[in-house]
């Protein structure tokens, strides 16, 4: 290969293709969001076969296939399984760093929800310590409804 | 050859635009269930589940993970496919493979996809298998490839517009007929020849919808097919033919055919003493993504000679009550949720030799069937079903 033609350094192209999703949220998680936007409240689906609630709820029980169809009311509140800090901050990132994310699960729950917590020490966040919901005050159907869960009293 | 294969249960939700009461889960999880139910079985009963989809189009990577307790797929073997608008027909492949093998029994196949998440901006999603460096066209994007097939079409035969209108109007009123169908329209050859153009000669409704919908499969063993339904039809062969998209076209030949599907016909007729399609075998559910498709493929299918498909709808040959029914479901130009697609040719095709078609079953009797599957950069997939073993 001659001088002229090698390159400096090795090229990339750009790519320009930005595909904006919509997501059906369905029948089941549908009442489970207007819900928490219209009466801050949690609910949870049942499976009587295997004795599972599941939030946020399904259609289909994980273990025996089931449709589910048994609303449960949750008072909200729950424990911490586990959590994590971020330290940095990205646009899409719900809180500014430094904040953190955990497996909350409900009081009534058998699965674990993955949340936010607030107004709370990072330093001091225990697995297993209890905890409650504050609510966005400008809720939009969303898991976001609950900003976050705090220390409960 | 392997063990012989049946489809023992077909399940399909509704197609339609948008299914906005249902998530992409729930919806797989309908028509696993209308399969499972249709084979007279539990999911207990399956021993692996197999999804097909092209993730692109919801955006959802690793969906087969994501909609896990919606197809029954927990803690069983399972594959995830996308091979484009053959995804379908690749996964009764697959579906074939796991069984034929001896590895597993009964499995579970199930396509689907939700064009609508996407905003039905799904061709950006089908551009990006285009080669981002030199901007090569593999022709993934439909609506201009199946144009030059229109066009290549006309020039060469000189048949003016007017039989890819017929073609439509048959598809449209099968279509009325099946209660799956997306596009429910009553259209004469006015109402095509009038619609608007998208690329000379190819009509906006000539080409086929953005739909949402899944489709789900049982396949069995012939052991357990014959304890668990009166009715299995076999899948006597199939070929995949994938065709060199480096050529850029459907091919430099005076009609740009797809030599994939040519290719398919002659290894599949040959290998079943096949010489005369239109009469050893009683129907066709081809994947027929344009009215002016169905027209050139069944020459590249060699169901007839090269410039007498044009005249076949006309006569009537292709019509329910036909010699030789060709998409008695309506077909792709009906009904498009690309990850299903492909699997409801198959499973219309089943349908139609059980017998259980019901309002658009043909008139004849049907003992075997042609299925295919076209799609990604220039596959197919070209299955014979039939109602007996050789």
């Amino acid at each position: 290969m001659s001088q002229e033609t090698k390159p400096k350094a090795p090229l990339s192209i750009e790519g320009a293709i930005i595909l904006p999703y919509r997501y059906a949220a369905g029948g089941v998680m549908s009442r489970f969001l207007i819900a928490l936007r219209d009466s801050k409240k949690t609910l949870g689906i049942r499976c009587s076969r295997c004795n599972m609630v599941y939030v946020p709820p399904r259609e289909t029980c994980l273990h025996c296939f089931g449709r589910m169809d048994e609303w449960v009311e949750l008072e909200g509140s729950g424990t911490v399984e586990s959590y994590t800090v971020v330290r940095y901050s990205l646009p899409v990132h719900p809180m500014a760093a430094p904040f953190a994310f955990a497996l909350i699960k409900l009081d009534g729950a058998d699965t674990s929800l993955t949340h936010l917590l607030g107004e709370i020490d990072l330093e001091k966040i225990k697995v297993g310590m209890k905890v409650e919901p504050v609510y966005s005050e400008s809720r939009k159907a969303s898991i976001l409804d609950i900003s976050y869960f705090r220390p409960a009293n | 050859m392997g063990r012989r294969v049946a489809i023992v249960g077909i399940g399909q939700t509704l197609h339609k635009k948008r299914h906005i009461d249902r998530n992409h889960t729930e919806l797989i999880n309908e028509a696993a269930r209308k399969a499972l139910q249709d084979a007279e079985i539990t999911i207990e009963d399956v021993d692996a589940v197999l999804n097909g989809n092209m993730d692109l189009f919801e955006g959802h990577n690793l969906m087969d993970a994501m909609t896990v307790e919606g197809s029954g797929a927990y803690m069983k073997p399972g594959l995830k496919m996308n091979t484009g608008g053959t995804t379908g027909g690749t996964m009764v492949a697959s579906g074939w493979y796991h069984v034929a093998s001896g590895k597993y029994d009964v499995v579970l196949i199930i396509g689907s996809e939700k064009l609508e998440e996407s905003g039905g901006n799904t061709t950006s999603a089908i551009i990006t298998c285009a080669d981002p460096l030199t901007l090569r066209p593999y022709h993934t994007g439909a609506v201009g490839a199946l144009a030059i097939v229109a066009a290549s079409y006309m020039n060469q035969y000189r048949c003016g517009e007017e039989p890819g209108a017929i073609v439509r109007v048959k598809a449209a009123g099968n279509a009325l007929k099946n209660p799956y169908s997306h596009l429910k329209l009553t259209l004469t050859v006015d109402d095509v020849l009038d619609s608007a153009i998208l690329i000379w000669p190819l009509r906006l409704l000539h080409m086929c919808p953005q739909s949402s919908g899944a489709c789900a499969i049982v396949l069995a063993s012939e052991e357990k097919a014959k304890k668990m339904t009166k009715k299995p039809v076999w899948i006597t062969d199939f070929v995949t033919s994938h065709m060199e998209a480096w050529r850029a076209t459907f091919a430099p030949d005076p009609i740009p055919s797809m030599q994939s599907q040519t290719d398919s016909a002659i290894k599949l007729f040959k290998r079943n003493g096949i010489t005369n399609p239109m009469k050893q075998v009683d129907m066709f559910e081809m994947y027929d993504p344009a009215a002016w498709a169905e027209i050139a493929w069944l020459e590249d299918f060699l169901i007839c000679e090269k410039g007498e498909a044009w005249k076949l709808a006309e006569k009537g040959v292709t019509a329910l009550d036909g010699a030789f029914p060709v998409n008695p479901s309506g077909g792709v130009q009906s009904t498009n949720p690309i990850g299903a697609t492909a699997m409801i040719r198959v499973a219309e095709a089943a349908l139609q030799i059980r017998g259980d078609a019901g309002g658009h079953q043909v008139t004849k009797n049907v003992n075997s069937a042609l299925a295919s599957s076209f799609g990604g950069a220039n596959w197919t997939n070209l299955f014979l079903l039939k109602k007996n073993l050789d």
